[in-house]
């Protein structure tokens, strides 16, 4: 036993702990900066977000070592548990949860609310990897795909009625977990120009966006030589965009929420709204702005101290670092973000067990989602989804989620010479 | 190998892309923009502006003319306003719902962040009312201010007012005032605000996004303090002037008193006048508007303003300037039959004086001795009438008449001299003689002299020769600067000679029996003065007199007018006497009831004319003949 346990922590991926670390102390010092009030000064209080974050610190770190020390084979095998128990927590949450800034997304439990959306996250990793990884499916046929679509889809449907689009939109990076097992990259691609066509609706008239197509496509016609190979797709192409086109205009007036809609407007900029929806963009682009090369200094930033950005300790917790650390402590962050990815994929890659593969590339493609979306966010790149940074913004059930994630991969990896 | 292992690559590729992109946005944010900086910082920064005193302004024996009141101003910032009694905040403040909701949703337009007047200039007592009760009322402030206050209501037109800056100014300042601030409209408000305005001080507080105040920018490193404005010291005697403006009580009219020695103006008159409390404060808009329709016209600085043709006193110009032209000397005398003659046309004269020199002519006021000495300087020249003329029109414009004589107030009037163009231009040719403008002989036809001009040529008169730039502020701030302008000595080109059969003359008019003022006479000082009567087409004639006093080293010299009072020395002289003997004695030896009669005589016309109405009637005359 003893034997064991040290291989284990010998085993475990140090770099890809390091980079945990630093992320974790980077939150927790700017979590302090960003609920810092120089009148009251500065005592470490519970009662405080970067009290509390202190304490979800080291509950994570517990948390982070009772996974390494528990038996390999209890997340592959009770993978179906887990995934049963986020399900169920789901649903309970559309119960009795607590309404939080319009989304139902909280259990209130004592003083603490869980918020069962980050644990899903995990245990359909989980299910996915074991899933896809079973010898007797076939990656590439249909049936799987619209199988592993599933398993996917019953949490975003549930997330998607709390209704919190944000970390509904997070599973959508599980794509590229499909893509490296075997889904066809067409799926990337339409999903990119998907992307492209949709803001250009929202932009463009639907009749010049129409016309367009329709130029393109015969200009491709009369310039390609092998015209017969290429009929079909093009047309088909050109037919499938003009129906996207339509769906979009749907979707974006009879789905979408107002609120949604403002935040798109405002960030296509066809509104102007520095009060309204625009209030937290503009004042986090001011934040990270003014922060200038070197930043303002820690503790030094007015944007942060004198509470212009609203949410700041956690999903716009990216403005304390942009504004008193500047474009160079930026970078170190996303230098760490960008470190740590390319190590889940090292580490990922080097398993012997497709399970672990897969589940390594779910953890990676979760993570990359959070640190686009809203570093995107806080810049106004994207609109704003509210989702937190892993590891650094405020906030217990979002740093266990991802403790829970990432220290599984490290259990995986550590004993990546057994057989699971 | 797992056969799609290539596909990493792919992974890896969109991962390093993603944060390439957010690299650039940060690099775009953080270094190429620099707008960012600057709202963090009109987000933080609340400049709090410390208004100065205004210059106070104090009359020649540094008595107060104008002095600061403090005011306090109501602010209000939308948003940290809670619900609360709003029945009792207006009463407080002594304004209806009406007003409060009209000023509280402008406050609300403007913004809701940020502090906005919501009721100007409480007065004390309204203010410490409401500051007791301040506390229920979250959102509200109270910010002070200083306002003008005049302790005796005096000297209106030479004081001016002040006012909010508008756009222009705004603009035309580059930067110095903003909305809000007041400035100097007319007056020495106006003509001296570069140093009455003083400077503002500047706080740089830092707030949060609540607008809280967070304490000193850079521990108060870029904070200004306000620097009060200059005081000013006038010329004016805040005693003559109010005996002046109680005087000319009920009439229209002017009185410009000057001391002869420096150009000091002692008196500043301007009638009717008004309070000039009234442009202060919360009724100021009504106050100004009422003043603007007044029939009497009470915003007319009529001291600079009012061109009257200056009658008989004139002849003291045109006896001054024969004499230096050697066309007459004392002793010249004309023999009066009741009028001068010219061509088969009579100028006529009051009586048929007979012969008379110049002191008499003077002292009898003779038409018909202007008559001819006017015909002497214009025909009998030994040069053509119209070089005459020319030569006559430039020695005239030597006493500043016909051009501004620059006083430190701001729109002052050049009045009239025509020059020889003029005749030629209306006779047809240059082959006119005197006989077309014989008027000019006796102050009358095309002439406009404003009262400080008269004053001006009494002062000239005084000084037997020179003038000093008439002016009302005699030294400037703490160190008593005097503008040097004022310091230099004009000569109209007189010689002083000259002066002394005019200025006995001018004695007889008051001190010696059959002078036309001679019921102004002050026991004891000699006064040196001049009747005259300027006629008025639109209604009875004005009333005026000029005099200096003592003949000898004088102190005063003083310019009359009363409008629509008739002959001067029934209203014009008497006022004059009463203010030279004020001045130079103290006090008055005549009785009480003589003042009284003045002051209260009431010689307001039934329905005041506008003063620019002929100028309005000639043109619609003029254009009717063009259509």
């Amino acid at each position: 036993m003893v034997n064991k346990q040290r291989t284990i922590f010998f085993n475990v991926d140090k770099i890809t702990l390091v980079l945990f670390a630093a992320l974790c102390i980077i939150g927790w010092l700017n979590i302090y900066a960003a609920v810092y009030d120089p009148e009251k000064g500065n005592i470490l209080s519970l009662g405080t977000n970067y009290g509390k974050q202190f304490i979800f610190l080291i509950t994570a770190g517990i948390l982070g070592i009772l996974i390494l020390v528990m038996d390999v084979k209890f997340f592959s095998t009770f993978s179906p548990l887990f995934y049963g128990v986020s399900i169920f927590l789901l649903v309970v949450v559309l119960v009795v949860g607590r309404n939080v800034g319009g989304n139902q997304a909280w259990i209130p439990l004592g003083n603490f609310r869980l918020q069962p959306s980050e644990f899903a996250k995990f245990a359909t990793c989980l299910v996915l990897a074991q899933f896809l990884s079973t010898a007797t499916i076939k990656n590439k046929a249909w049936q799987t795909t619209l199988q592993a679509a599933a398993i996917i889809g019953i949490p975003v449907g549930l997330i998607l009625a709390q209704p919190d689009v944000g970390s509904a939109l997070t599973f959508a990076s599980l794509i590229f977990v499909l893509y490296r097992e075997g889904l066809s990259g067409y799926f990337l691609i339409f999903g990119l120009l998907g992307i492209i066509l949709f803001i250009l609706t929202l932009l463009l008239s639907k009749i010049v966006l129409i016309v367009g197509l329709v130029v393109i496509a015969g200009f491709l016609l009369t310039q390609i030589r092998n015209k017969k190979q290429w009929m079909r797709p093009i047309v088909l192409g050109t037919i499938g965009s003009i129906l996207f086109i339509f769906s979009v205009d749907f979707t974006y007036t009879n789905i979408l929420k107002p609120h949604h809609r403002n935040r798109i407007d405002v960030l296509l900029g066809k509104v102007e709204d520095l009060r309204g929806e625009g209030y937290n963009v503009n004042q986090s682009k001011i934040a990270i702005g003014s922060g200038r090369f070197w930043g303002k200094g820690f503790l030094q930033g007015t944007q942060t101290k004198y509470d212009f950005v609203p949410e700041q300790s956690t999903d716009f917790i990216f403005c304390t670092v942009g504004e008193e650390w500047g474009f160079v402590g930026s970078l170190v962050v996303l230098g760490l973000y960008l470190f740590l990815l390319l190590r889940i994929i090292f580490i990922a890659e080097r398993q012997r067990s497709s399970f672990s593969r897969i589940y390594g590339y779910g953890v990676a493609s979760i993570i990359f989602c959070h640190f686009f979306l809203n570093l995107g966010m806080t810049m106004g790149l994207v609109p704003v989804i509210g989702i937190p940074l892993p590891f650094i913004s405020y906030g217990g059930s979002s740093l266990w989620g991802f403790t829970l994630l990432l220290f599984i991969l490290l259990r995986l990896d550590a004993n990546r010479m057994g057989i699971i | 190998m797992n056969p799609y292992f290539a596909r990493k690559f792919v992974i890896q590729g969109i991962f390093i892309a993603t944060a390439l992109i957010l690299l650039v946005r940060l690099f775009y944010l953080q270094i190429v923009n620099d707008k960012y900086l600057l709202s963090a910082n009109n987000n933080v920064l609340r400049k709090i502006l410390i208004y100065p005193a205004r210059g106070v302004i104090l009359d020649r024996k540094d008595r107060i003319l104008v002095q600061n009141e403090p005011v306090y101003d109501v602010m209000v910032i939308p948003k940290e306003v809670k619900p609360f009694d709003t029945l009792a905040f207006c009463q407080l403040l002594e304004i209806s719902k009406e007003r409060f909701d009209k000023q509280f949703k402008k406050a609300v337009n403007q913004s809701i962040y940020r502090a906005s007047v919501l009721e100007k200039q409480l007065s004390a007592k309204v203010y410490a009312a409401f500051q007791e009760r301040l506390y229920q009322f979250p959102g509200f402030y109270v910010q002070n201010r200083t306002v003008r206050m005049y302790p005796d209501s005096l000297a209106a037109q030479f004081l001016g007012y002040i006012g909010e800056v508008n756009e222009e100014a705004i603009e035309k300042s580059k930067g110095f005032y903003a909305k809000g601030d007041y400035i100097g409209i007319s007056g020495v408000e106006k003509s001296y605000e570069d140093l009455l305005r003083g400077q503002r001080g500047v706080q740089n507080l830092m707030v949060d996004a609540f607008n809280r105040p967070k304490g000193h920018f850079a521990d108060g490193h870029y904070d200004t303090l306000a620097i009060s404005g200059e005081g000013l010291k006038s010329s004016l005697d805040k005693e003559l002037q109010k005996l002046g403006e109680k005087l000319m009580n009920h009439k229209i009219g002017s009185i410009v008193a000057i001391e002869p020695s420096t150009g000091e103006i002692l008196a500043f008159v301007s009638s009717p006048s008004y309070n000039p409390n009234q442009m202060v404060g919360r009724q100021r808009g009504n106050n100004y508007m009422k003043l603007l329709n007044n029939p009497y016209k009470p915003m007319f600085i009529r001291p600079i303003q009012a061109e009257y043709p200056p009658g008989s006193i004139f002849k003291i110009v045109n006896a001054l300037v024969a004499q230096q032209l050697g066309l007459i000397n004392p002793s010249t005398t004309f023999v009066c039959g009741g009028g001068y003659h010219y061509g088969n046309r009579v100028m006529g004269c009051t009586h048929v004086h007979g012969p008379m020199d110049l002191s008499q002519s003077i002292q009898h006021s003779c038409n018909t001795y202007y008559g001819y000495t006017f015909n002497r300087m214009v025909d009998h020249a030994g040069m053509r009438s119209v070089d005459g003329y020319k030569r006559w029109q430039a020695a005239v414009a030597k006493f500043g008449i016909g051009s501004k004589l620059n006083i430190d107030l701001p729109n002052e009037r050049k009045g009239l001299l025509p020059g020889a163009d003029y005749y030629t231009k209306r006779f047809g040719s240059d082959k006119w003689t005197s006989s077309f403008n014989i008027s000019l002989s006796i102050g009358q036809g095309e002439l406009g002299i404003t009262p400080l001009q008269m004053a001006n040529v009494m002062a000239i008169v005084a000084n037997r020769g020179y003038f000093y730039k008439p002016h009302l502020i005699k030294a400037i701030g703490a160190n008593k600067v005097v503008k040097k302008e004022f310091t230099e000595r004009i000569n109209v080109g007189i010689n002083s000679m000259y002066f002394n059969s005019v200025i006995e003359g001018m004695s007889r008019v008051v001190n010696q029996a059959g002078g036309t003022a001679v019921n102004s006479k002050i026991p004891g000082i000699e006064m040196c003065g001049k009747t005259g009567t300027v006629q008025n087409p639109h209604g009875a004639d004005h009333s005026v007199f000029v005099a200096f006093a003592p003949r000898n080293n004088p102190k005063i010299a003083i310019a009359v007018i009363v409008e629509n009072s008739g002959f001067g020395a029934t209203w014009s002289a008497p006022i004059a006497s009463l203010l030279v003997e004020k001045y130079l004695r103290d006090s008055i030896t005549r009785p009480q009831a003589y003042m009284d009669r003045i002051s209260n005589a009431n010689l307001l016309p039934a329905v005041a004319k506008p003063i620019s109405k002929p100028k309005i009637d000639t043109l619609k005359a003029k254009l009717k003949a063009k259509l």
